[in-house]
């Protein structure tokens, strides 16, 4: 039943909105657009910065040449180029099967007490600082082999990137619709094929994602490799030798007394963060034509 | 990889139900002596061979009881509404037909449930050919993230079939089947998920018939549709019942009455009344039964 409209509440009639509202409105809108820029402004800068002092360094010789010895002009760092691409892969090798498995297994089956362990245990090492992790490898893999090497650089690597692929991966796995499974199950799948032929290449385009951050953040590691992968002043591409690799070259040249070394350490800067840009801008249209075609 | 299907192939205006895939198969189960000559008089022709039937069948939802008791016979090459006000049931019951509800946690059951020769609750049940010999459409169309043809050829795949020609084959009758083939005849290797939601309806249909189910449930296939793609799945419907048995739950008394051969009414969870269509809606024997149908509740 309607109640008669009391003369004190006026119809409700439409006129723009209030002052007040305007001003809150504005005022949001502008705080919004402060934080953005404000968050762009760090990577502005260093793009800034790592542009106006490594492109005069970033010559065709810094890709083909091996460093010089001090005080001989020019040379490169081919030798880390080729070692930062040995030991990123390998920990690829290492970390992508454990994390994706470690992610697709937690997002299937992981709602008991073990699963939510195994989640605790990878967020833990995933906060591990990243030189616990080299000295870590470097008790592990480098004291046992005798020698630095490669391999413990792709190692330390490895178990850097394991925690941020697996808990990504289980974020991106969850995210495939039930009903695909309940497809796939009504047609007599048994699980472990829904997982593998419509669960993980439902979620293929995030877990690559995934992969790639974990990857970037990985290649401008520093502290893992100084025990582990050494650095190396020569060439070699030998897995169990110790190997250059860009970041810690950049650590030797950026705090060496010779302007020359400076000028490649913003170089070779500048090129870890193309390297990674251009790794994940190609991994990322492939995925999309694929995602297209099948 | 070009999934193009060669346009020379023979014309099939008679579908022949190819031969049982893989060794997973079952004693090929004759298809129902032609109904199509009397399709009024289908019912009455005769005994139908029983192709589903629940006896005194309960389950339970942890403490809540979602089945009660239901006995229920469902002739082969029929097709049978299952209707009733929504939490009565009636999908619950359509899942237990192919074991879906085990995905739930806390469900248990009581009682029977054969499906031709199968004891579907048994043990010694494997869910997986269960689940092959009754497919099931769901309520909202869910196709695979793939193509077309890889929608339709996942079943096939998934029996172990590695044959090309013989996958084209299949795939094709199967999209013949579900009236979809000549819409994607030219695009088979297109994402399913570009095709409108009826198209996407009428594949996951050709998917479920692929891979040769005796009993298709379909749970409100067309609730999430518009009326032209829902007139089409319910002449589908009326098409398929020639070579299965269907089991259709529906929140739409007018499409019971257009599609089904028989249909059952269910109230909280119990079986009320179970009859041909035309006489349930006609002159049902169970009060409430009128009084859901005549809108007195519900």
């Amino acid at each position: 039943m309607s109640r008669a409209r009391p003369d004190a509440y006026p119809r409700l009639a439409s006129h723009g909105p209030s002052l007040p509202r305007r001003v809150w409105n504005t005022g949001f809108v502008g705080f919004c657009g402060f934080s953005t820029l404000l968050l762009m402004l760090p990577l502005g800068l260093i793009i800034w910065h790592l542009v106006s002092h490594g492109i005069v360094a970033l010559t065709p010789g810094f890709f083909i040449h091996m460093p010089k010895p001090v005080g001989e002009p020019g040379g490169g760092m081919a030798n880390a180029i080729v070692g930062t691409l040995i030991v990123t892969g390998i920990g690829l090798l290492v970390s992508v099967p454990v994390g994706v498995g470690t992610g697709v297994c937690l997002a299937e089956h992981g709602q008991g007490r073990f699963g939510a362990l195994v989640r605790y245990t990878a967020d833990v090492l995933g906060g591990v600082p990243s030189i616990v992790v080299g000295v870590t490898t470097y008790a592990l893999v480098v004291i046992p082999m005798g020698h630095f090497s490669a391999l413990a650089g792709g190692i330390a690597l490895g178990i850097l990137m394991v925690p941020t692929i697996a808990r990504s991966t289980e974020e991106v796995v969850r995210l495939v619709p039930e009903s695909y499974r309940h497809a796939a199950l009504a047609l007599g799948a048994p699980s472990w094929k829904v997982t593998q032929q419509v669960v993980i290449p439902a979620a293929s385009a995030g877990i690559l994602t995934a992969t790639l951050l974990a990857l970037a953040r990985a290649a401008g590691e520093t502290a893992p490799l100084l025990f582990t992968a050494l650095g190396n002043r020569f060439w070699s591409s030998a897995l169990d030798r110790p190997i250059a690799t860009l970041p810690v070259m950049i650590y030797d040249y950026a705090r060496a007394p010779y302007p020359d070394w400076n000028r490649q350490a913003w170089a070779g800067a500048l090129l870890l963060l193309l390297l990674v840009t251009a790794v994940s801008a190609v991994l990322r249209l492939t995925t999309r034509r694929i995602g297209r075609t099948s | 990889m070009t999934l193009e299907v060669p346009r020379t192939m023979p014309p099939k205006p008679e579908i022949p139900r190819p031969a049982q895939i893989g060794s997973l198969a079952p004693p090929v189960v004759p298809p129902p002596a032609a109904p199509a000559a009397a399709p009024a008089a289908g019912i009455e022709a005769g005994p139908a061979k029983v192709a589903v039937e629940t006896r005194e069948f309960s389950l339970y939802y942890g403490a809540r009881h979602a089945l009660k008791s239901v006995n229920l016979d469902l002739p082969e090459g029929t097709v049978t509404a299952i209707i009733g006000p929504s939490g009565c049931g009636k999908s619950t019951l359509l899942r237990s037909f192919n074991r879906m509800n085990d995905l739930i946690p806390g469900v248990r059951v009581e009682g029977r449930v054969r499906i031709s020769d199968l004891d579907v609750f048994s043990p010694s049940t494997d869910v997986v050919e269960l689940r092959r010999r009754v497919g099931m459409v769901f309520q909202r169309p869910n196709p695979f993230p793939k193509s077309i043809f890889e929608n339709v050829a996942f079943g096939l795949r998934m029996l172990g079939l590695r044959d090309a020609a013989e996958l084209e084959w299949r795939v094709e009758q199967s999209l013949l089947q579900a009236a979809l083939w000549s819409e994607v005849r030219d695009r088979l290797g297109t994402s399913a998920l570009s095709l409108s939601g009826g198209q996407q309806q009428r594949l996951c249909i050709a998917r479920c018939l692929a891979v040769e189910p005796e009993v298709v449930l379909m749970d409100e296939p067309a609730s999430a549709l518009d009326p032209t793609a829902t007139a089409r799945i319910e002449e589908l419907v009326l098409q398929l019942k020639s070579r299965y048995t269907l089991i259709v739950v529906t929140h739409n008394m007018q499409q019971a009455a257009r599609i089904s051969d028989r249909t059952a009414f269910m109230l909280e969870g119990a079986l009320v009344e179970v009859d041909e269509t035309r006489k349930l809606f006609t002159s049902p024997s169970q009060r409430l039964t009128e009084d859901y149908i005549t809108g007195r509740f519900g």
